[in-house]
């Protein structure tokens, strides 16, 4: 177990944000006055649904009955004795209903549209699993949804494109700056202070203002919570490292969150390396970024020396962000998280060696969580536990690897 | 007193509104800047907001969008934006200088820095959009001990309790977005504008200006007879682009709008 210099130091992790939605001196609230009520009206809603048994017992219906939760916690034991190291278990969150993670916040965040009696809802996306989500609940629930992507991530997503399509979405390309996923998000916050008073902002990651770094935590911490009993049930015990992939943060916070208080719990939040960290063309904010003010909130992003935010380069769309969730960055601060990056060539061989290993096709996102854990799991032992959150399928990505491959349909 | 306190004392002396252009500072290219700050002021404007360019303006429309966008791609940064103020001074001493734009730029310059060099070069007061009061607790005794304004927003969205909060941090005048939206957007009711102010005026003694939607002479005028300055934005823009490749017809197609709206304010 990992010793810490001074013990009586560790956090109450449960205890963040501050009531401003700071983690330390990450997060807050940077928008512009417009925007203000919007948020103070849905952090009002959801402190108070969040203690209230029927909001979660709504909540908890739906990820039962219409996400199919709990997902399973997989042991990849050809994969692990392959990689010769720590037992692999692999948190299944591509057997969602959708594909992703993404469902477990749109399914929480459509619940509170609901009791806002919201009729409209907007989302931005980037691989296009957040847009997918977006579309799937407001199809459940009759709203109207517009969806905001970047025309760059229209282009290697297309087939999500149709997804949201047929769910009876609208696509709005967004054709400003890098055209990736901040681009969609500085149309998405547009939109919200022209139509703020009919529309609900489903935000897609622990990133934007408070109280969205928060309550989207709090929706994706169902993985970690299950994701602990699993292991206590499955392998006898807490695993001694959780891996997973790092855009905004979402699907890591969700693993990461119910284990921060266990202090023999190593966790790696893997960034998109790109070309490598070195080169300029990645999505590595945390890595190699500074801190700054982005989307509503204080974090560490990727910008030059007069604040300008710069292109991000990765193959997996949804990774392809300048920014990170606020308590990712304080986590990285004081230590609780390592933050490390895979690159474009090791994530595309995780791509593969998953899919022929063990028969599943990981998303291009998640496989930078596998590209990872491959380096670790040899520098464990054989009775040691790694639990990698597999956040979300490959089927939106076999184009991208079929065009890498030069092989066009 | 500052110089945005005298100048809107003066005016209402005199029974005029302010005239408060904005223009993206370093667009279509650098040295454009600081002849079109001038030729503003011979036109009739009293506040200069010049725009900081950022390269996400989330708050703007796409007429501001593509002005960030030609300044950055000239090369303009937050430090070239105060040197074009150094250099205004030396021909103005007289006329306020507000920077407007997006908390990054100046996050990264350092809050101390930035506040030492606006106080040097000759800013009168700072707007960045996404810095709401409460996130001010560190920047803003940096402003107030040096003199220097920081300007708020007040949206059609903002409750009475939070205005008189925004007016007791605020200093110079209060900036009043006339609708949900944003800049560049579809023309503002007056009507709304004006019994909003009547509130705004009833929580704070600023001077209050009023955004977003005038487009021309005759809403710029109509907005005058409620509030006590007039900003306009995106109708000046609009020019800047529309001459970008002769930037010698900028000033010229500038001045005459603002021009208008002067006399169009003054009439009786
Ligand atoms: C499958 C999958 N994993 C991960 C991500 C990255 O987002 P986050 O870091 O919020 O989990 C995405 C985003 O689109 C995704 O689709």
């Amino acid at each position: 177990m990992t010793q810490r210099p001074d013990s009586t130091q560790t956090p109450d992790y449960g205890a963040f944000p501050d009531a401003r939605g700071h983690f330390g001196r990450f997060g807050g609230r940077f928008v512009s006055e417009t925007l203000m009520a919007a948020l103070d009206e849905l952090e009002t809603m959801y402190r108070r649904l969040k203690d209230d048994p029927q909001f979660q017992a709504d909540f908890d219906y739906d990820l039962a009955h219409y996400v199919g939760r709990p997902s399973p916690l997989y042991l990849a034991e050809r994969w692990t004795e392959q990689l010769g190291g720590a037992r692999i278990w692999l948190k299944r969150e591509d057997l969602n209903h959708t594909g992703a993670h993404k469902v477990n916040n749109t399914i929480g965040q459509a619940l509170l549209a609901k009791h806002m009696g919201k009729k409209r809802v907007i989302a931005e996306t980037g691989a296009g699993q957040h847009g997918v989500a977006s579309a799937t609940v407001a199809a459940r629930l009759g709203l109207e949804c517009h969806v905001f992507m970047g025309e760059e991530d229209i282009r290697r997503q297309r087939l999500n494109v149709y997804r949201m399509k047929l769910l009876g979405a609208e696509v709005i390309p967004v054709t400003s700056g890098s055209r990736t996923l901040k681009d969609a998000m500085n149309e998405a916050m547009r939109d919200w202070v022209t139509n703020v008073d009919d529309t609900f902002y489903i935000i897609g990651t622990v990133a934007g203002p408070h109280p969205y770094p928060m309550l989207v935590r709090d929706f994706q911490s169902v993985i970690g919570r299950e994701a602990r009993e699993q292991s206590l049930a499955q392998a006898g015990k807490l695993p001694d490292a959780l891996v997973a992939c790092v855009g905004g943060g979402s699907n890591a916070i969700g693993l990461f969150h119910p284990f921060l208080n266990d202090e023999g719990v190593a966790m790696y939040g893997v960034e998109a390396a790109g070309d490598g960290v070195d080169t300029g063309r990645h999505a590595a904010p945390l890595s190699v970024g500074r801190p700054g003010v982005l989307h509503g909130n204080r974090t560490y992003l990727m910008e030059d020396d007069n604040g300008q935010i710069v292109e991000t380069h990765s193959v997996s769309a949804g990774l392809d962000y300048p920014g990170v969730g606020p308590e990712h960055a304080w986590l990285k601060d004081i230590g609780r998280v390592n933050y490390v990056s895979a690159d474009d060539q090791e994530a595309l061989a995780a791509f593969r060696e998953l899919t022929r290993v063990e028969g599943i096709m990981p998303a291009l996102e998640s496989a930078h969580a596998l590209a990872y854990a491959r380096k670790l799991a040899p520098t464990l032992g054989k009775d040691q536990d790694i639990v990698i959150n597999l956040s979300g399928r490959g089927d939106k990505d076999i184009l991208t690897v079929a065009e890498i491959d030069g092989i066009n349909f | 007193m500052s110089r945005i306190e005298t100048t809107f004392a003066q005016l209402k002396e005199k029974q005029r509104k302010a005239l408060i252009p904005y223009i993206t500072a370093g667009d279509p290219g650098l040295e454009v800047t600081v002849p079109l700050m001038h030729a503003m002021v011979k036109a009739g404007a009293d506040v200069i907001e010049l725009g900081v360019p950022f390269s996400d303006p989330m708050a703007d429309g796409p007429v501001i969008q593509k002005a960030c966008e030609r300044a950055l791609a000239a090369g303009t940064g937050l430090r070239d934006v105060l040197a074009m103020v150094r250099e205004f001074r030396r021909g103005d001493d007289r006329t306020p200088v507000v920077l407007m734009g997006y908390l990054n730029p100046v996050e990264i310059m350092g809050y101390e820095r930035f506040a030492e060099t606006c106080q040097e070069v000759g800013v009168d007061g700072v707007l960045l959009v996404d810095l709401p009061p409460e996130e001010c607790d560190e920047i803003g005794p940096l402003f107030k001990e040096r003199g220097i304004d920081l300007i708020f927003l007040v949206a059609p969205t903002t409750t009475e309790a939070r205005i008189a909060r925004i007016a007791e941090a605020a200093s110079g005048y209060l900036y009043y977005v006339s609708l949900k939206g944003v800049t560049g957007a579809a023309s503002l009711n007056v009507e709304e504008v004006a019994a909003r102010v009547e509130t705004i005026r009833n929580l704070a003694q600023l001077p209050i200006g009023v955004g977003f939607g005038i487009k021309d002479a005759q809403s710029a005028r109509a907005v005058s007879r409620v509030a006590d300055g007039v900003v306009v934005g995106s109708a000046l823009v609009n020019q800047v682009a529309a001459h970008a490749d002769e930037p010698m017809a900028i000033t010229p197609a500038v001045s005459e709008i603002l021009a208008d709206m002067r006399a169009a304010m003054d009439k009786p």
